[in-house]
């Protein structure tokens, strides 16, 4: 429920089929746009989209990443065959994808490792340098910002200095005239109106189907047409009831490099079944602090805790529960959790803080039943494992809650601290922590 | 009951002080509920009780798929009335001295009802709980209310609270808590945050450390809130009561920043303990969102390391980690207890609010004797049991609506014969033409344009001692005289005696010569399956007697299903139990069972039939004068 990046080539159908209504006939964009993903049948592809064997091709990856072309990962001129041969062999394994580049070109970061599943295909449309622009348009708090310059393309420089900028107040739209005036200063003279117009419209698109960013460069404009070569957009999630019909059967893809673990994309399953929240990121499997705790703001708070106390490298996930989850939800949550930990052993020992502020309707008594029949179940891997428990929560009947939680570690064997509302919310972490040391 | 409309009575009262334009709220504010929100609104009130305020907070609920109703509700333990209305413009009308709106509308439809707000000169502050309104809307909203200098809280938040005053919806959890928050009293210490979740928290944290908050607001976790972290600053900055700030930032956004600027322009003064949550996003590989939709790093600008950095710079107090928060509010409290600014003031004793009946009946805290039992069924648990057999076995075991009958009726489940020998006499009784009293009533009924149930009971009303009657007035009349030891002579001479016709004997057409099928079938059934037969046995004797007399006396189907029925009773139980089912009605109901198939038969025959309303004709009617 919030902004969300979408693949390019989804955007660009968006364009291809709304754009020459919201400019009143005067722009198109052909649908010349395929998406191949792991199950596409690239054989039968040719049947379906005849230009795909008549026309010089552009393959990119179309997985919300940036910098494509720096890294190597756009195929320009090629015919289906050839871009056949290319998705084959870019997506045979997990690569590495680099964010910044030095003036040589040389990768100055770690970079992202991860596979590529999602190509997208395109005609190549061939243009000059001097065709190609920048525009831009994003989401402000008082309304948008559309950002413009002459020249576009990968090597268009630090663009938030070089553009011309129009602040667009909220629930208002630019006029093409106002548009030329403050944008197309350094355009030639025959082509300002024109862009001017294209840009006019794309505003109108860009609000009307409540996009909150939506960038193309480089937008290559000639005689006789405005065309999109890449496009990098976002929608605001939380407008499908109102623009969903407009946006087609869209997907939001994670970015690059975060393919879910066998358990992560379980809970993803768990928390898309039911109203509550329950989410769970693994950051280091073989790390000694592990956390389950209630509430999205809480569970920052409690990893930020761990990281400012200097255990970052010790931290093996991030996850939260909440909107009071059920008494089976919370029990697999749990047993996600305690599975994950006990796989390797650690001669250190380990620690589980269930953690949690003070609930406001939360029944905390309730979701630690779920905990607690984890708990139970894998009694004795804790003791092998060496885990320490520490609780701390609050909330409607957290008294009840506490208690069954002491009398769980003790009839389990299992080391356990047990703390309510009158401790500070995240003293068990320092507490597991700097004793631990 | 206090039946007085508490919220008309203050209305008609001395006005309220006027409150400074920095002021939300005060403890006379009176809100709008959005949508039918009971629990919220009973917590407003008990939170209102708490505090001590004269009148509830909320003057009405504004129920747009409703109708203009009343709601009970508590206030302390008096139960009082707030009124719901459909529309909103009415309910402003009706309520002039109300200035805020609480909107629980859904993500759908909180833009277009807060608009409505916003348009009503009097409501001065909106709060908007919905998660997910679209950005777009919500920018469009926010200008609106700016322009017209008003104030919104929300989206996506729990609300806030001021102690001692107001408290929006939900916040501040259970009525427990607020006590334990002591949030029915003001403090010093003015608090925002973003997360609604956390405030709770930190109210808590507040009044270990504090003499307690002043005002909390939860400005909520969506990229463009109704208003800022900043707004709230700079309003506690304005309020003389509130001595210290206390904020809690969050990764995302830039709106930390103007908290920055406003520190250096010297529109903030008094202390500002403030964290910036999300310092653990640097542990993530890819970018990451938490579970607000504002909380995400775009740039390093937005990381929450650099804003707590640039919030110390700028002198907030700032600790090195949540974990010393409640230490530095503590010594900032400290300090201003100490430099004169805040005098402690003794701490009232807490207030006692009533506690709901359920909950206490859930802590085992108080008991009361039933009203109601009931023994034969129970739709609590996962699954309806008939008899403590669940709804499933009924089903897997095949037992018919014979062995559901015995089950709800006679609480036992009988044996195949017996549970066929109900569905029979269902189905013997089922019907007896269009011609019979009840048949003939529920005709007319229907005909006179009336519905099912009343065509149906119109003819069920007809059942009694002449009519359907005789099942039970036969099954009555000779187990009697069997168990008195009479011979079946004895029996007849008796009744003679006595001038009473026998139920169940004599039938208008059927004779000797011409017995009725039903009679044969059920009898025979009897015979055949029942372990013993003695009252059937005793009946056909009598019968020998009566036929004797008039080939038309004979056992007739109504006497026949009274007497088989008492025999495979007492068959199945004790003779007693037995026959105290039979004089509670169980055989009536039985016939009223079988024919009401048949009446509804009468009754829909008739409606597809498209039959008129009935006149009886004047020439059947002998009119006389007396």
């Amino acid at each position: 429920m919030a902004q969300k990046a979408i693949r390019e080539a989804d955007g660009k159908r968006m364009m291809a089929r709304l754009l020459k209504e919201y400019s009143g006939g005067k722009f198109s964009v052909e649908d010349k746009y395929i998406t191949v993903g792991p199950d596409t049948d690239m054989a039968k592809l040719p049947n379906q989209y005849k230009w795909l064997t008549k026309e010089k091709l552009v393959v990119k990856p179309d997985q919300l990443i940036k910098r494509r072309g720096k890294n190597n990962l756009i195929l320009v001129g090629a015919n289906f065959e050839q871009a056949k041969k290319w998705i084959k062999e870019k997506s045979k394994g997990p690569i590495t994808i680099y964010g910044k580049f030095d003036a040589k070109g040389k990768p100055t970061d770690k970079g992202t490792f991860g596979q590529l599943t999602h190509f997208i295909i395109e005609p190549m449309v061939p243009h000059k340098d001097s065709d190609e622009c920048y525009v831009a348009i994003m989401s402000t708090i008082s309304g948008d910002t559309i950002l413009f310059y002459h020249q576009g393309g990968v090597n268009v420089g630090d663009i938030d200095a070089k553009a011309s900028r129009l602040e667009i107040p909220v629930g208002t739209f630019p006029s093409v005239a106002e548009i030329e005036k403050k944008l197309m200063g350094k355009v030639p003279a025959d082509r300002k109106k024109r862009v001017a117009g294209f840009v006019e419209a794309l505003f109108k698109f860009y609000a009307d189907l409540n996009f909150a960013y939506l960038e193309i460069n480089p937008i290559v404009v000639t005689k006789d047409s405005v065309m999109p070569l890449d496009l990098a957009a976002k929608l605001d999630s939380t407008a499908d009831f109102e623009s969903g019909r407009k946006w087609g059967p869209i997907e939001f893809p994670s970015p690059f490099g975060r393919n879910p673990s066998k358990e992560e994309a379980y809970i993803e399953d768990l928390d898309s079944k039911t109203g509550s929240s329950l989410k769970l990121t693994v950051l280091n499997p073989e790390g000694r602090v592990w956390t389950m705790v209630a509430g999205g703001g809480a569970s920052v708070i409690f990893a930020d805790t761990i990281t400012d106390l200097g255990f970052m490298s010790e931290m093996a996930n991030y996850g939260e529960y909440s909107g009071d989850p059920n008494e089976e939800f919370t029990y697999k949550y749990a047993k996600t959790i305690l599975d994950l930990m006990t796989r390797k052993k650690n001669p250190k020992g380990k620690f589980l803080l269930i953690g949690g502020g003070i609930a406001n309707f939360t029944d905390v008594a309730k979701t630690f039943k779920g905990i607690i029949r984890a708990l139970e179940e894998y009694q004795k891997k804790l003791v092998e494992n060496k885990i320490k428990i520490y609780v701390r929560r609050g909330g409607p009947n957290f008294q009840e809650g506490l208690k069954n939680m002491r009398k769980v570690g003790e009839s389990l064997g299992v080391p356990i601290e047990v703390y309510g509302p009158e401790t500070h919310m995240t003293k068990i972490v320092s507490m597991a922590l700097k004793g631990g040391k | 009951m206090t039946k007085a409309k508490a919220t008309k009575k203050t209305a008609a009262k001395k006005a309220a002080p006027k409150k400074s334009q920095y002021e939300l709220f005060d403890r006379h504010t009176q809100s709008f509920i959005y949508n039918n929100q009971v629990n919220a609104t009973q917590r407003m009130l008990d939170f209102d009780y708490a505090s001590g305020r004269e009148s509830p907070s909320v003057a009405a609920i504004i129920n747009p798929t409703g109708g203009d109703s009343f709601s009970k509700f508590f206030f302390g333990n008096k139960e009082i009335l707030i009124p719901s209305y459909k529309s909103l413009e009415k309910a402003a009308k009706l309520h002039p001295n109300v200035d805020v709106m609480i909107n629980f509308a859904s993500f759908r439809s909180a833009a277009p009802s807060t608009e409505d707000a916003l348009d009503i000169p009097q409501l001065k502050t909106v709060v908007i709980i919905a998660e997910g309104v679209p950005e777009r809307r919500m920018k469009l909203i926010t200008a609106k209310a700016k322009k017209l200098g008003k104030n919104l809280i929300g989206p996506a938040t729990v609300g806030g609270i001021k102690a001692g005053c107001f408290k929006i919806g939900n916040t501040g959890g259970t009525i427990d808590n607020i006590v334990d928050s002591k949030l029915h009293r003001p403090g010093s210490v003015g608090f925002v945050s973003k997360s609604g979740g956390l405030s709770n928290e930190a109210y808590n944290t507040i009044a270990r450390n504090t003499d307690g908050l002043y005002e909390g607001i939860a400005i909520g976790g969506d990229m463009y809130p109704g208003s800022s972290l900043l707004d709230h600053l700079l309003r506690y900055e304005k309020i003389p009561d509130v001595k210290m700030l206390v904020c809690l930032g969050e990764v995302g956004g830039s709106g930390e920043y103007d908290i920055v600027e406003a520190m250096r322009k010297k529109q903030i003064t008094k202390p500002l303990v403030m964290w910036v949550t999300g310092t653990c996003s640097k542990a993530f590989k890819t970018e990451v969102q938490f579970g607000h939709a504002g909380a995400k790093a775009g740039s390093e600008a937005e990381t929450a390391d650099a804003k707590n950095a640039a919030l110390k710079k700028a002198g907030a107090i700032v600790p090195n980690s949540y974990d010393d928060y409640d230490q530095k509010i503590r010594q900032t409290y400290e300090k201003l207890v100490k430099n004169g600014t805040i005098k402690p003031k003794p701490e009232p004793p807490a207030p006692k609010v009533p506690m709901d009946y359920a909950k206490a009946v859930k802590e085992g805290l108080i008991r009361k004797p039933a009203n109601f039992i009931s023994t034969i069924s129970d739709d609590r648990g996962e699954e309806l049991e008939y008899g403590g057999i669940p709804i499933s076995k009924v089903f897997k075991d095949d037992m018919g609506i014979g062995g559901v009958l015995s089950i709800l009726w006679f609480k036992r489940q009988f044996p195949a014969y017996a549970s066929k020998f109900i569905e029979m006499t269902i189905m013997v009784t089922a019907d007896h033409g269009p011609a019979v009293s009840g048949a003939h009533n529920a005709i007319v009924t229907a005909r006179a344009g009336k519905d099912l149930i009343s065509s149906i009971v119109s003819g069920m009303l007809t059942i009694g001692p002449r009519f359907g009657g005789a099942i039970d007035g036969a099954a009555q009349m000779f187990s009697d005289a069997y168990d008195r030891g009479l011979t079946p002579q004895e029996f007849v001479n008796e009744m003679k005696k006595k001038g009473v016709n026998i139920q169940g004997i004599g039938h208008r057409v059927k004779s000797i010569h011409n017995p009725d099928m039903r009679v044969t079938i059920i009898s025979q059934y009897a015979k055949k399956n029942f372990k013993k037969t003695p009252l059937l046995d005793f009946a056909l004797e009598v019968e020998k007697i009566t036929t004797s007399k008039r080939d038309n006396l004979i056992l007739n189907v109504d006497g026949c299903i009274g007497i088989c029925f008492a025999d495979m009773l007492r068959n199945e139980m004790q003779k007693k139990e037995a026959d105290e089912y039979i004089q509670m009605g169980a055989l009536n109901g039985l016939f009223i069972l079988g024919r009401t198939i048949g009446m509804m038969g009468h009754y829909l025959d008739q409606k597809r039939l498209k039959q008129g309303l009935y006149r009886h004709p004047w020439d059947d009617i002998l009119y006389l004068k007396e």
